[in-house]
């Protein structure tokens, strides 16, 4: 039982190490763009099938976060970036469930220190990944607040001169703000990669303790858990972006 | 004591510890969500929202726990 934090390297392409959490990722992406691409071309004003549940999912979402911003206009704007985000982190969490987790894999090593290189790992479960998607949102965010306010404005947010009003107070709210920007990334980062490493590691353990029934409880609590942490990434974002466009208060 | 135990010792008490803070927390949420719905039923979709979203906040700070105790183990 082989459990490591960094994601295993299954070949090299080039120079590139290729992971196998790269791997579900790429594979994730490929079925998204394809699903999206077939039911994109064949579109029909009466939806039917796929693309009834496409348009269903769609639409749920777009109340969601209409419900967050109040404004149609700025839903539409967001829409793009939260509904990849969740669509994303969703299936890739929940391909971390699928039978071989941890089990099926390339053998790696020679004889009574064989272990083997497991093809399926959530790609959240990869550090790289989280921190990559979080670091996108937090730019998103600080550029979203600057195209709404403009730089001047949206710098006024967090370099508050000492001189006005709440004077020394004030700049000190700044540049905690400006830290907990900083920390929003961090924070990002570690709530999806724990939620669903840690995940994985409990459904490890528990298949090599008691393969039959046991695991089935911490099965509905991965694909619950998995399915809160896109909603709740997703949610998060959506408050920062709305909170980005909002002025500063006085 | 050996560098295996120390690890051991270490990641049980960094989570052991870690969970105390957000349990507390948790069961604070849940208790005043609960509330809220009871005084008032209707608002229950919002308020049920808002604390779904509460609840993971909250837990990830568990979760930064565990991620020590993991580092600590496995890295």
């Amino acid at each position: 039982m082989e459990i490591s934090i960094v994601a295993e390297k299954l070949f090299t392409l080039g120079t590139f190490p290729v992971t196998n959490a790269f791997l579900i990722g790429v594979i994730v992406s490929l079925f998204l763009i394809l699903l999206m691409q077939k039911v994109v071309r064949n579109k029909t004003l009466v939806p039917r099938g796929a693309q009834n549940v496409i348009e269903s999912v769609f639409e749920a979402l777009l109340n969601l976060i209409e419900s967050v911003t109040q404004d149609k206009k700025q839903s539409r704007q967001f829409f793009p970036l939260i509904a990849t985000i969740f669509l994303f982190v969703l299936f890739v969490n929940w391909i971390g469930l699928f039978p071989g987790l941890g089990t099926v894999g390339l053998l790696h090593g020679e004889g009574s220190h064989a272990t083997i290189i497991p093809f399926l790992r959530s790609t959240s479960a990869d550090l790289n990944f989280t921190l990559a998607l979080s670091l996108i949102t937090v730019f998103m965010v600080q550029l979203t607040g600057i195209t709404a306010l403009g730089v001047v404005h949206y710098g006024k947010k967090f370099f508050v001169s000492p001189f006005h009003k709440p004077y020394g107070i004030g700049t000190l709210v700044g540049v905690l703000e400006l830290v907990s920007e900083i920390g929003k990334t961090i924070s990002f980062t570690f709530r999806l990669f724990g939620n669903v490493f840690a995940g994985e590691v409990l459904l490890t353990v528990m298949l090599h303790l008691v393969p039959f029934f046991l695991p089935l409880p911490f099965l509905f609590l991965e694909i619950f858990v998995g399915f809160i942490q896109a909603i709740v990434f997703s949610m998060l974002t959506l408050v920062f972006l709305k909170t980005a466009t909002l002025p500063a208060e006085h | 004591m050996e560098v295996e135990s120390a690890k051991l010792i270490g990641a049980a008490i960094a989570m052991g510890l870690g969970a105390l803070g957000p349990g507390i927390g948790l069961g604070l949420l849940a208790s005043k969500a609960l509330e809220a719905i009871g005084r008032n039923p209707e608002a229950q979709s919002k308020v049920q929202t808002t604390m779904i979203l509460a609840i993971a906040v909250t837990e990830a700070v568990a979760i930064y726990a565990l991620v020590i105790a993991l580092m600590i183990l496995f890295a």
